[in-house]
């Protein structure tokens, strides 16, 4: 998904401390960057910053991977792609490490994540995140999963998205 | 959408370069003016084709917390919990999907103990019971809708 997808998750602290700067800065771009020829000089006006110490702090950001891109988040469904399925699965815990690396190489899974079950309710391990214009794209994209798993995976399904009930992103609280 | 905006939709969703005029440079790898690109994406937001235009955080590397949980909700009462759930800012995206669990949220939040947090507090908002299910290992992450 999102952010997406775009949003991904990721482990413990890293090196990155982010300054107060940094946070002002993401708190003034949470919502978007400013849609002018020099948004850093933009934003420099609102927090009284010179516009190049703005730009070096973004490029930071994104060199550490605070910032993954500065990018267009578009709604999937409006470009046409309106089978959003998340397929999930019930992998053997003793080749998911391999299986999981395999599925995420498939060039149509854009996210492929090992979750915890949720025993006896959820029992699926593995997410990976499938896109089609139609539902039975979605489903032969799942068949093709289904074929790099073989014997280890003892069971799936595909949750259809229905509706986008919010998609904004992080958002600091102030 | 027209050619010009097809051209940005997929441009853009690779991510700016980091330099002073950055639209300017789009401008220039796409053979368009400055000004087409920065109406180009305000028209596309306008309109909803693009749901936002910026910075990509990413709360993991910020040291926050980031998890996908999910959430069974009876008809009756879906449009009340959503407004319920969607209304915490730590909730940063929200799918209905269809099955027995169908409300899906990404949470992302400053600390890492505030996910524990957040999620005991819409499990108090909503009187229902939140699957929590973070990440244990991530296997490829690239999310690309070419139009």
């Amino acid at each position: 998904m999102s952010t997406s997808t775009s949003l991904s998750e990721t482990g413990p602290l890293t090196s990155f401390v982010m300054t107060d700067t940094d946070r002002k800065l993401i708190l003034a771009t949470q919502a978007g960057l400013p849609l002018v020829a020099n948004p850093w000089a933009e934003l420099g006006k609102q927090l009284q910053m010179d516009a190049d110490d703005v730009l070096a702090r973004f490029q930071a950001m994104q060199q550490a991977g605070v910032i993954r891109r500065v990018a267009a988040v578009p709604d999937h469904y409006r470009l046409g792609y309106r089978y959003n399925g998340m397929t999930v699965w019930d992998v053997h815990d003793d080749h998911i490490a391999e299986l999981g690396a395999a599925v995420g190489e498939l060039p149509f899974v854009s996210h492929c994540y090992r979750r915890p079950r949720h025993l006896p309710y959820w029992s699926f391990n593995l997410f990976a995140m499938v896109h089609g214009t139609t539902r039975e794209e979605v489903e032969s994209k799942a068949t093709q999963i289904r074929a790099v798993l073989g014997d280890a995976c003892l069971q799936h399904t595909i949750l259809y998205s229905s509706a986008i009930l919010k998609k904004t992103g992080l958002r600091l609280r102030k | 959408m027209n050619q010009v905006e097809k051209a940005l939709v997929n441009r853009l969703q690779h991510g700016l370069p980091l330099v002073h005029y950055p639209y300017a440079a789009i401008a220039s790898e796409l053979g368009l003016s400055e000004q087409q690109v920065l109406e180009g994406i305000k028209k596309l937001l306008a309109e909803g084709v693009l749901t936002r235009f910026g910075p990509m955080f990413h709360a993991g590397e910020l040291g926050g917390g980031l998890t996908l949980a999910a959430m069974r909700i009876p008809e009756a009462d879906f449009e009340k919990v959503t407004g319920q759930v969607n209304n915490f800012p730590e909730v940063a995206h929200n799918y209905r999907r269809e099955h027995d669990l169908n409300m899906w949220f990404v949470l992302a939040t400053e600390t890492q103990s505030a996910i524990t947090d957040t999620i005991c507090a819409i499990e108090n908002v909503t009187g229902y019971p939140v699957y929590n299910m973070p990440k244990e290992q991530e296997f490829h992450v690239h999310l690309h809708f070419p139009v």
